[in-house]
């Protein structure tokens, strides 16, 4: 029993900190943010580095590593707050992966995995009225191919067949679009296992927001003075930088472990996935809008760079699901009745 | 990253598994206080004899020498097969190992069986009517007529002392310099409770049992030969003391709460709210703050097992078990209707004594200073 990143994962976990550090500066994610773009000369270098493809298998082009190593990438990507279609790209290959037929496969993975094509993925709720309601499509605009979930189930699309318009969401770390009505070819495999991934991706990417906020809100409640003293020695600072940590620390817990259920003990997967998802949906939004109590004023400037890390954590939390719903599964799991259908 | 057990942890587990299955001793009696201790006084015995009860103690002093690894899995087995308690607790879970580390031969050599055995009760008079979370403000004084020989005259007030009225031995701080800097001036003693000077009072609780005791302490006499390391030193050997509570509690502590959840679901069903949509965010939420619970203390571990030392990371767990134990308790007495407010049901008792959870054994308030401060570099908190 060993529950921490063995010595290769470390090293993944090291080089990504430090390429995305020293790429994606918060000036950087300001500018992109502000342009509302990506910078294609840096996706190139993260596809260079292997990254949209590392969890894909080296049949398919990718790296053959797992959905540890991806969790591992995806956290340090959120940690940067970086502009780039490596969720919507890598998750979208995850689903492919796991319920593609052996065309579909062949004639994306390769793709995605390498960084030449971009994916998406989004689906179909139940919206206010009960009727099916397009959920946001993680990086639509840019993407490809795309995934759509619907009923259970999930249709794969060449973007350039769906009907679809670009979203502006608050987040501008990302870009995000809707789509008209589910269409394309049906992805006939394990839909559900590749659906359980892409919570798991997302709730890695939402840990490293929790994380870096944590960080930025202690930074200052370290340095910030305020009637003599730092404000980190009042115990209403300190204490709610404690509960930061325990949000961080039980998102980290369970998405890793998630993602370790993903390629080892896969019956564990359903239930592991929703708990990351809604604790990771929940840290996502929670530590951030904590971390802007600390700063105060000045967290609420748009001037603040606090703002993209709070926005993308509130849009990646309700992106494919909110918290709400990966608890409603939660209780289905335990054996609680039927339920209301919340899910796509 | 790998969370199967390895071939020999499996091993170990399966070893446990069927012990407990062939030896379980049943429930304990209850209504008659000192039925269920004798009963748990059996049960520890038994358990000696095969070797579980010291576990985590080396072998040369009468226990199994086991990993942190094994006694997370000891602990949790034991908390599956819902196992009653041994009698001897804190003598086994901090009496022992204090001794263990910081005692002479002689010490080890006269009280390490008779824990063990469960012949000889322990119990720990730290906290003070004064002194909760500022243990070291303690103010129980022991005093030597005669600087050159003698016993140590011990005066003073201890709460909150479990198992006090069937204690042997209690593990004592005490003042023993009032000039020196308040950490500096305690001093750890092993206090004999069969003397007139000692006065054990039952402190009636909440849930209207009493658990716990005061100690009264008029000139009670300590010998010499019964300081635990330096005279002094006390506060040293008290922190290794709390040290050793806190490790590998957590693996049981997350079992009992799987325990409960199994239990309140089972209410939930019966009771035909399965499909109230409340009710499932809430179980939810408490289902995923219990298995937060189970993998941060798994990775704690880990750490531990690495760098040697349980970290402060540890007051993570303890924070966590308090809140969901507290809010299960609270969703089980709402789910139970009338019937979850009448007296002295398991429901109503689960419920009252969750109350205590925040505060035994460091305050929620205490834990979240100590993350602040230790785990997130926080200035010194007020």
């Amino acid at each position: 029993m060993n529950f921490d990143l063995n010595d290769e994962q470390q090293e993944i976990k090291r080089t990504a900190h430090e390429f995305l550090a020293a790429r994606f500066k918060p000036e950087k994610v300001r500018e992109l943010a502000e342009a509302r773009s990506y910078d294609d000369a840096l996706w190139r270098e993260i596809s260079e580095l292997g990254w949209p493809g590392i969890a894909v298998s080296e049949d398919d082009g990718g790296q053959g590593l797992g959905m540890v190593e991806l969790a591992v990438l995806l956290e340090e990507s959120g940690y940067a707050c970086a502009p780039s279609p490596l969720l919507g790209t890598a998750g979208a290959a995850l689903v492919i992966s796991a319920a593609g037929s052996d065309e579909q496969r062949a004639e994306w993975l390769p793709k995605l995995a390498s960084g030449e094509a971009t994916g998406a993925f989004g689906g179909f709720d139940h919206g206010a009225n009960g009727d099916a309601e397009s959920t946001l499509f993680c990086d639509l605009p840019t993407a490809d191919v795309v995934v759509i979930f619907h009923n259970g189930g999930a249709f794969l699309a060449p973007a350039s067949d769906v009907d679809s318009e670009a979203f502006e969401a608050i987040d501008a770390t990302r870009s995000y679009g809707l789509i008209s009505e589910p269409s394309g070819e049906p992805l006939a495999g394990d839909v559900g296992a590749g659906r359980d991934r892409l919570a798991v991706a997302i709730a890695a990417e939402l840990t490293g927001i929790a994380q870096r906020t944590m960080e930025m809100a202690v930074e200052y409640a370290r340095e910030r003075q305020q009637f003599g003293r730092p404000i980190g020695a009042y115990q209403g600072v300190g204490h709610r930088c404690a509960a930061m940590l325990l949000a961080t620390e039980e998102s980290r817990s369970l998405t890793y472990y998630a993602a370790w259920t993903a390629d080892a003990e896969p019956e564990s997967l359903p239930m592991a996935a929703a708990m990351a998802g809604a604790r990771g949906g929940d840290a996502g939004w929670q530590v951030p809008a904590s971390a802007l109590q600390v700063f105060g004023g000045i967290g609420f400037t748009w001037e603040h760079d606090l703002q993209f890390w709070l926005k993308r954590g509130r849009v990646a939390g309700r992106m494919l699901g909110t918290p709400r719903d990966h608890r409603e599964r939660v209780a289905d799991l335990s054996g609680m009745g039927s339920g209301a259908p919340v899910a796509a | 990253m790998d969370l199967t057990l390895t071939d020999s942890e499996a091993g170990f587990r399966d070893e446990v598994r069927s012990w407990l299955e062939e030896n379980h001793p049943g429930s304990s009696p209850e209504g008659d206080d000192q039925a269920e201790f004798e009963f748990r006084r059996a049960w520890q015995k038994r358990m000696h004899e095969a070797g579980w009860a010291g576990l985590s103690w080396p072998e040369e002093y009468g226990g199994k020498g086991a990993t942190l690894i094994e006694q997370s899995i000891f602990n949790e087995e034991l908390a599956r097969q819902r196992v009653p308690l041994p009698a001897n607790v804190l003598g086994l879970v901090m009496g022992g190992p204090v001794v263990i580390a910081h005692g002479d031969e002689d010490q080890k050599e006269r009280y390490l069986e008779p824990i063990l055995s469960g012949e000889e009760i322990w119990c720990q008079g730290f906290s003070e009517p004064e002194s909760g979370s500022d243990l070291a403000s303690l103010k129980t004084r022991a005093v030597k007529a005669d600087a050159n020989g003698g016993n140590w005259k011990v005066t003073g007030q201890k709460v909150w002392t479990t198992y006090a009225h069937e204690a042997k031995y209690c593990m004592l701080l005490a003042r023993t310099d009032q000039d020196a800097p308040k950490h500096k001036g305690i001093t750890y003693f092993i206090l004999d409770m069969d003397q007139p000077g000692v006065d054990v009072r039952p402190l009636r609780q909440i849930t209207g049992e009493a658990e716990f005791n005061e100690i009264f302490l008029e000139e009670a006499e300590i010998p010499d030969e019964n300081v635990i390391g330096a005279v002094g030193g006390g506060w040293g050997v008290a922190i290794t003391t709390l040290m050793f509570e806190r490790a590998g509690l957590g693996a049981a502590a997350v079992m009992g709460l799987k325990r409960s959840m199994e239990d309140l679901l089972a209410v939930i069903r019966e009771r035909g709210l399965d499909d109230d949509p409340v009710i499932r965010q809430r179980i939810a939420e408490l289902q995923i703050g219990i298995e937060a619970m189970r993998l941060g203390a798994l990775r704690t571990l880990t750490q531990t097992m690495k760098t040697g030392i349980p970290g402060p990371e540890g007051s993570l767990s303890k924070w966590e078990w308090a809140d969901y134990n507290q809010a299960l308790t609270e969703l089980g007495n709402e789910v139970l209707g009338p019937e979850g407010m009448r007296v002295n049901t398991e429901w109503s008792y689960r419920f009252l004594r969750s109350r205590a959870n925040s505060i035994e054994g460091g305050t929620t308030e205490v834990l979240k200073n100590i993350i602040a401060e230790r785990v997130l570099g926080l200035p010194r908190l007020r």
